[in-house]
């Protein structure tokens, strides 16, 4: 292009564009600002809105659902088997609770906030709620255990349990030396002709 | 200066300095090197001599992970991270990737709704490249009125799934949630306001003399070397090249829209330019609302979430699936082994590959005009890194 | 004011010393202002609200921000130099308050009347590249290094067209005292150098295009002056985090923000002094008389400010070697031929 109308050209379209976004600027000064000024005024979450997590633990049966979802594995669960006797009740979805929940530590910390874990619970009772002030001086205040079982309840459940456990491993031992008694004693005896089984019931096998 | 040795000290490249030159660190804390990069350019003067990018300042392990989750859909999170600025687009990759493994085919309300919101993702992503770019040649304004239109954006996207950057939303087989009942009056209202304010940006940056000048002449990335180094998206298209995934190579129901792929035409300079780049990226904002405002007229009835496998056990084999994110080309490369989890999960991230153009474009360039160079290839450690 | 007090306490050195104190008080207030006036445009005219919690929406932040930056720590680097260190904000300081003594701050008030007024702040304010200088070397670190540079460059390649344009107003006006410059302005707004001064109406048509080239020419000159985008490169935050200032913290950075912004009222105040009628009211007769005189001069002063400040939130910067273009092959043609025009229209 002629240089000398580029030059020109040039200082032309400088001052042109330069006043052209001034113009925009110097309109922007007289709209309205479009900030919220926190914390005087919050901003109301959507209802979907995914942050911090809730559990229920009336509706809790347990089952691990959530934690075996979390993609980092924040959620910890120990959970100990209720004796018959027991009742802990239903939740409000209809289910019998069956376990025991002496740990639910959720990591709030190291959760990434995806919402896995909701979707798998059966009785919905882990939940993503609308909080997000809660920030705190320890890091380890941040490690939340929704478990609402004292001590004392843990070890008195910890130890039905594991009375359970012995004696239905007892009972498993002694139904086990019964058989081994009853083949010992059989094999031991002469030879009698076994009478023909009715046809009707299936004959019950010999326990090895 | 500290570089008079006796012996003439090397870059970590090995080259040897001649006495004029200094190496200069634009270290990994830096104001516009956008995110943990760092540069080490050897300078004559003014003038840049040679670029060499270090990265992994930002690795997280992320394909280390993905091979150890229970199932395929735990890794949507993790692909999340991945370039958080462009969420959704990352889960389309990988969504579509998956499920041409597993051999799914998802409602049509699906996929209506995945390329709404990947458009939507889209036009938010290229508001921060151009809010930032405009910061690294100098003017700050722009920067506050892209932000003011993404947070409606994200507001759109808090309101469907309920976070506004990481969203767990795509899923194989479907969607997490349905979309909101004043989803769509709301969406088409954001594009109504939407277009006005894209020629106010381009009055107010892209047509400033200052700015023309400043990035019109430099940073030229002719089209067989951008070829070669495998560029892909604005990068390329700014170099004349029309290549664009979403038409050449098609996924999902892109086919349905009518609308015009942009490429750089050297209206200010030479073809392939910084200007290129962003003048690209400003008309594929254009072109995203265009893509919107048709897709959110015509969703079809569905249920969203009918095609979600209860487990996911793909066949052993491998599938490579590619998508259009809004900085290039982004595949999956997903290797299965028969088990519910992956074996191998590669992601091709197109920021790591552009950056590595960047010795070539930069040679002869100022310091000055290295800001802006790399501010227009719009990478985000993220990708780069993984 | 300085007949009044001579009058008062005959001529001793107090006399002269309280007469050099106004401009510096003067600074000290308008810093806290136009801290807050600058933060505020750039905030609206990004749609966001900028400092709304100290004080009623943020008035007592400038004090907040200068007690703040009294109680830092103040850092210098192991291996600076470190009597340059030191020494340079104070020397970037001198240079713009010194040029505040030839400047008119009403019809009572100017610092010292002498007659080489406009020739003297010129000189005077070149003493801010030596400063700038001393503080990139001292620092030792190279992109403090490469912003003292390039600010030397460019303060020294803009001298020239703006001693152009003052040249063009000192032909016009016959003097380059700036106390007898805004006493010429009197009378109402047709007395105002950029309409033309007191030229008849025939040679005042032709006068004023020449006039508001001459003013956009030392407007943009002195925005380079003062290192203010689109000029601001030396402290370009994009690429050399903050330039010569890097290293600085504390009270010393203090001073170099003070002297930035007291630059910048020095040369509003330059062209409000040379093309706009300096204190002279644009009324006629009203509002006149030496207190109204000083507000003239204040007000016209901080609009020029304004507009310095939207014109840094508007516009990118400039590269270094654009920047010198248009300090050489722009700016100087433009204001040479201007003056060869006033020049012949003042002959003729």
């Amino acid at each position: 292009m002629n240089p000398v109308a580029e030059y020109f050209g040039d200082i032309y379209r400088g001052l042109r564009t330069a006043t052209i976004g001034m113009r925009i600027t110097f309109k922007h000064l007289f709209t309205r600002a479009v900030t919220i000024q926190y914390p005087t005024v919050k901003m109301k979450l959507p209802e979907r809105a995914r942050n911090r997590l809730y559990v229920n633990m009336d509706d809790c049966i347990g089952c691990d659902q959530c934690a075996m979802a979390c993609p980092v594995d924040c959620i910890q669960i120990e959970t100990i088997k209720s004796t018959p006797e027991d009742n802990l009740g239903t939740t409000s979805t209809g289910q019998k609770k069956r376990l025991h929940v002496p740990v639910f530590d959720i990591d709030i910390a190291k959760c990434c906030y995806c919402g896995l874990c909701v979707y798998p619970c059966p009785t919905e009772c882990i939940k993503m709620t609308d909080v997000y002030e809660f920030s705190e001086f320890d890091r380890h205040s941040l490690i939340y255990s929704f478990s609402t079982m004292t001590p004392a309840e843990i070890e008195t459940a910890k130890m039905k349990a594991k009375k359970m456990e012995e004696e239905a491993a007892a009972k498993k031992a002694a139904a086990a030396a019964a058989a081994k008694a009853a083949a010992e004693a059989k094999a031991a005896a002469p030879a009698v002709p076994v009478p023909p089984a009715p046809p009707a019931a299936p004959q019950q096998q010999k326990p090895e | 200066m500290t570089d008079t040795l006796t012996a003439a000290p090397k870059t970590s490249t090995g080259k040897s300095l001649r006495t004029e030159e200094m190496i200069i660190n634009m270290g990994p804390q830096h104001p516009s090197t956008h995110g943990v990069l760092r540069l080490e350019i050897v300078v004559d003067g003014e003038i840049v001599v040679d670029v060499v990018p270090h990265i992994g300042y930002l690795h997280r392990c992320f394909e280390k992970h993905c091979e150890h989750m229970t199932n395929y859909q735990q890794v949507i999170p993790y692909v999340d991270r991945m370039d958080y600025v462009c969420a959704m687009n990352n889960e389309f990759a990988y969504v579509v990737a998956a499920e041409r493994l597993l051999k799914i085919q998802v409602p049509e309300r699906v996929e209506f709704i995945r390329v709404i919101m990947a458009e939507l993702q889209r036009i938010a992503s290229h508001l921060i490249a151009v809010g930032t770019y405009g910061i690294d040649i100098g003017a700050f304004t722009p920067f506050l009125y892209c932000f003011r239109d993404r947070e409606k954006i994200l507001d759109l996207f808090e309101m469907t799934c309920g976070a506004r950057l990481l969203y767990n939303y795509m899923w194989i087989g479907g969607l997490s949630h349905d979309l909101p009942p004043d989803f769509v009056p709301r969406a088409k209202e954001f594009c109504a306001y939407f277009k006005p304010k894209i020629k106010e940006f381009n009055d107010l940056l892209t047509y400033n003399e200052i700015f023309v000048k400043r990035t019109a002449m430099t940073g030229v990335l002719p089209a067989d070397v951008g070829l070669n180094y495998a560029c892909s998206g604005p990068m390329l298209r700014a170099s004349g090249v029309n290549w664009d995934l979403r038409r050449d190579d098609p996924y999902s129901v892109y086919h349905k829209f009518d609308w015009e792929v942009a490429v750089g035409k050297g209206e200010m300079g030479p073809v392939g330019s910084c200007w290129d780049r962003h003048i690209v990226r400003m008309k594929e904002m254009e072109q995203s609302v265009r893509i919107l405002e048709q897709a959110l007229s015509q969703i079809p009835e569905g249920d969203v979430q009918s095609a979600i496998p209860k487990r996911i056990r793909p066949n052993p084999g491998e599938v490579y699936a590619r998508t259009e994110s809004p900085r290039g080309e982004l595949g999956f490369y997903i290797v299965s082994d028969g088990t519910a989890t992956p074996y191998r999960i590669k992601a091709r991230g197109p920021g790591f590959v552009n950056l590595s153009v960047i010795s070539e474009i930069a040679k002869g360039a100022m310091i000055a005009d290295l800001v802006a160079i790399v501010g227009s290839i719009d990478i985000v450690l993220g990708e780069v890194d993984r | 004011m300085e007949q009044y007090l001579t009058s008062h306490f005959g001529d001793t050195i107090w006399v002269h010393i309280l007469m050099g104190v106004p401009p510096l008080v003067f600074i000290l207030l308008y810093a806290l202002v136009v801290i807050y006036l600058e933060m505020k445009m750039a905030a609206h005219m990004q749609d966001r609200l900028a400092y709304m919690r100290t004080g009623w929406h943020g008035l007592l932040q400038p004090i907040a921000d200068m007690l703040k930056l009294l109680q830092k720590e103040d850092t210098i680097p192991a291996a600076a130099d470190k009597f340059l260190f030191l020494l340079a904000p104070y020397v970037v300081f001198i240079g713009t308050y010194a040029a505040f003594a030839a400047l008119p701050f009403g019809s009572a008030y100017i610092g010292s009347g002498i007659n080489v007024g406009v020739f003297y702040i010129l000189a005077i304010s070149s003493l801010v590249v030596v400063g700038l200088l001393m503080a990139g070397w001292a620092s030792n670190n190279k992109w403090s290094l490469f912003g003292a540079l390039r600010s030397a460059a460019q303060i020294v390649s803009y001298e020239i067209p703006s001693a152009l344009a003052i040249l063009a107003v000192v032909m016009m006006a016959g003097t380059m005292n700036l106390q007898e410059l805004s006493a010429m302005q009197t009378g109402g707004i047709g007395h105002w150098m950029i309409l033309g001064g007191s030229l008849p109406l025939a040679k005042k048509l032709i006068a004023v295009p020449l006039m508001l080239i001459l003013f956009l020419i030392y407007y943009v000159s002195s925005m380079a002056e003062v290192n203010r985008t689109p000029f601001d490169i030396p402290e370009a935050e994009s690429e050399l985090v903050q330039g010569y200032n890097t290293e600085y913290s504390g009270m010393k950075f203090a001073i170099f923000y003070l002297a930035e912004y007291a630059n910048l009222f020095a040369v509003s105040a330059i062209v409000t002094v040379l093309f706009f009628g300096g204190w002279a009211s644009p009324f006629a007769s009203l509002m006149t008389g030496p207190w109204w005189s000083a507000f003239w001069f204040v007000t016209k002063g901080m609009f020029f400010v304004s507009l310095n400040i939207w014109l840094r939130w508007t516009l990118p910067r400039f590269r270094v070697d654009q920047l010198m273009y248009m300090s050489w092959k722009v700016l100087t043609p433009f204001a040479l031929a201007c003056v060869v025009g006033l020049g012949l229209l003042l002959v003729w």
